[in-house]
This record gives C-alpha cells, sequence and structure tokens, in this order.
C-alpha cells in the first residue's frame, strides 16, 4: 500500500477525492436557502479547491485562493448580508432553466477546450519548450530563488505584479467604501435603524433597499 | 505509514463535509468549517511528505492562520451583528447585544 501511494496513483486517487468533495460542495451551495450556510460551505470549497491547486502543484495560486477565497471573501460575504435578509427565496422551476443551460454550455465548451491543451508534463508543448525553458536555465544563477514561479513573478515580471497588485487594492477598496466597514456606512445605518424601530432589522432592511429604486 | 495517515484525515473531512451539509444550528456548521481548515492544514503536511515535497509545510502554516482568522471574524459577526465592535470592550458604553 505504501509503494501504491509513493506513484502516481496515490496522487491521482486524492486528486479524485478533493474533486469529490468540490462537486458534492458546489450542489449543496446551489441547493441551498440559508445563506449563512452557503457562505460556510464556500469558505469550504475554497479551502479544497486551494488545497487541490497545491496538490497540483499551483503554489502560488492557492496561496491567492487560500487568502482571497477562504480568508477574505467569507468575511465580505458576512458584511453584504448585513444588508440583506438571511434565506433566499425558491425560484420558480421554469426560472432556474437558463441559469442551468448556461452552464451546461459553458462546461461544455471548456471540456472542448481541454482537448486542445498538451499533457501534463509534456517536455514540446508551447510553455515548455518556449521562454519558459529560458526561465529554468537562467533564473537560478541571476536571482538564486529556488521556486521558479517566484523570480518570474516578482524580479522579471516585477513591474507587472505592482500593477496587479494596485488593480487588487483598488478593487478592495471599492468593496470596502461599498459595504462599508466605518460608523456611516450603509450597513451601520440599516443596523441602527432596526435598532431604533421595531426591532426588526429585516424590515427596515428590506425598506431602505426599496427607497434608491 | 503517511499514507494511512493521509486516507484518515481525508475520511475525516468528509465526515466534517457532512456535518457542514446538514448541520442544523449554525454553531455546527462553523464548527464544521474550523475543523475542516484544521484537516486541510493536515492534509496538506502529509501531502507534502507522501509526494516527498516537504515543504508544502510551510503552505499548511499559512492555511492555519488563514483559517485562525476567519474563524474569528465570523465569530465576531454572530456575536456583534458587525466588524465595527473591538474584541476587547472599554467601559460600559459598548453595545454588546447585537
Amino acid at each position: 500500500m505504501h509503494s501504491m501511494f509513493n506513484g502516481d496513483f496515490g496522487i491521482v486517487l486524492v486528486n479524485i477525492f478533493l474533486l469529490a468533495i468540490l462537486f458534492a460542495t458546489g450542489v449543496a451551495i446551489a441547493r441551498m436557502r440559508s445563506l449563512f450556510a452557503i457562505v460556510m460551505l464556500s469558505g469550504i470549497y475554497s479551502l479544497v479547491s486551494a488545497a487541490w491547486y497545491v496538490a497540483v502543484d499551483a503554489v502560488d495560486v492557492a496561496f491567492t485562493e487560500a487568502a482571497v477565497g477562504a480568508g477574505m471573501s467569507t468575511v465580505v460575504l458576512l458584511g453584504a448580508m448585513l444588508l440583506t435578509s438571511r434565506t433566499a427565496k425558491p425560484e420558480k422551476l421554469f426560472f432556474r432553466l437558463g441559469p442551468l443551460l448556461v452552464c451546461l454550455a459553458t462546461g461544455a465548451a471548456l471540456i472542448y477546450a481541454t482537448v486542445d491543451l498538451p499533457a501534463l508534463g509534456d517536455a514540446s508543448s508551447p510553455a515548455n519548450a518556449g521562454v519558459g525553458l529560458t526561465y529554468l536555465q537562467v533564473a537560478w544563477f541571476e536571482t538564486g530563488i529556488p521556486n521558479v514561479v517566484t523570480p518570474v513573478l516578482g524580479s522579471y515580471r516585477g513591474f507587472d505584479t505592482l500593477g496587479e497588485t494596485c488593480v487588487v487594492f483598488t478593487a478592495g477598496l471599492a468593496v470596502a467604501l461599498l459595504l462599508g466597514f466605518g460608523e456611516r456606512s450603509l450597513a451601520e445605518r440599516i443596523r441602527n435603524e432596526g435598532r431604533s424601530g421595531d426591532h426588526s432589522t429585516r424590515k427596515a432592511s428590506a425598506a431602505s433597499d426599496e427607497d434608491p429604486s | 505509514m503517511t499514507a494511512a495517515a493521509l486516507i484518515a484525515i481525508l475520511f475525516g473531512m468528509a465526515l466534517l463535509l457532512l456535518r457542514a451539509f446538514i448541520g442544523p444550528t449554525l454553531y455546527d456548521r462553523i464548527l464544521a468549517v474550523n475543523s475542516f481548515g484544521t484537516k486541510t492544514v493536515l492534509a496538506l503536511g502529509l501531502l507534502g511528505f507522501v509526494m516527498d515535497r516537504p515543504e508544502f509545510l510551510d503552505i499548511a502554516i499559512t492555511y492555519a492562520l488563514i483559517n485562525f482568522v476567519s474563524t474569528i471574524a465570523i465569530l465576531k459577526f454572530f456575536r456583534y451583528r458587525s466588524f465595527q465592535v473591538p474584541l476587547v470592550r472599554r467601559g460600559q458604553g459598548g453595545n454588546a447585544d447585537g
């Protein structure tokens, strides 16, 4: 058994297990009505997908997914829940058909696109044969960083990464301004209205949701 | 040995996922998500040794930090209905019962 798990077969089994967890979590998120449970499950989804990225050796993507998906977006979604009700209304069956068809079409297109992809670890694929080969040969001697992805992101494409960081920071700032984490924020106002009113925050938030529109 | 431990951890993850799906109360789900994060940290550490890449331990430690912070944020949200309130209450002016 130990020899089996040292080979590729065990890793394939672990990948299949993680993807099965992702599938089950996605189905559960689609079926649930309690928004809080959905936020919790999306945290689990992000954690598992980050673990899966590590299992397929995309460590930098895994870091981003864990920090943004499991850490930040859970908090942002909870903040958004302050502005709305706690449960989702069930949709009629007819209105679910459109999103289902869009999902099926997108999934089919993605699966069709994977046919053209080179095999994992193919040495003659464009990613490995072109400029990537130069990075693999040169990066260690020029920077002395063991993981090749890090000098590519931080040294060779430093300005690119700086621009990306600016974009992500601006997006985060915009979300923080919209949801508000201060005394005068929309969430705090709704909360205070609910307290000074008839102690039903949901009614107050529903009323103030209709005001601007 | 590490492979057996990894299988046990993955089985525990499946059980916790079940609890997160059917958990009747909010706190069942919070506990399930927190424990699931811990299991993910352990599974990543073990996976590093199974794949002969012990460097994965660093990533596992970062996951532990993120998991801790997000659990604190969720619990604070449900105690105070806001992220504004400091965790340590000063004086008696604090509006604790949100």
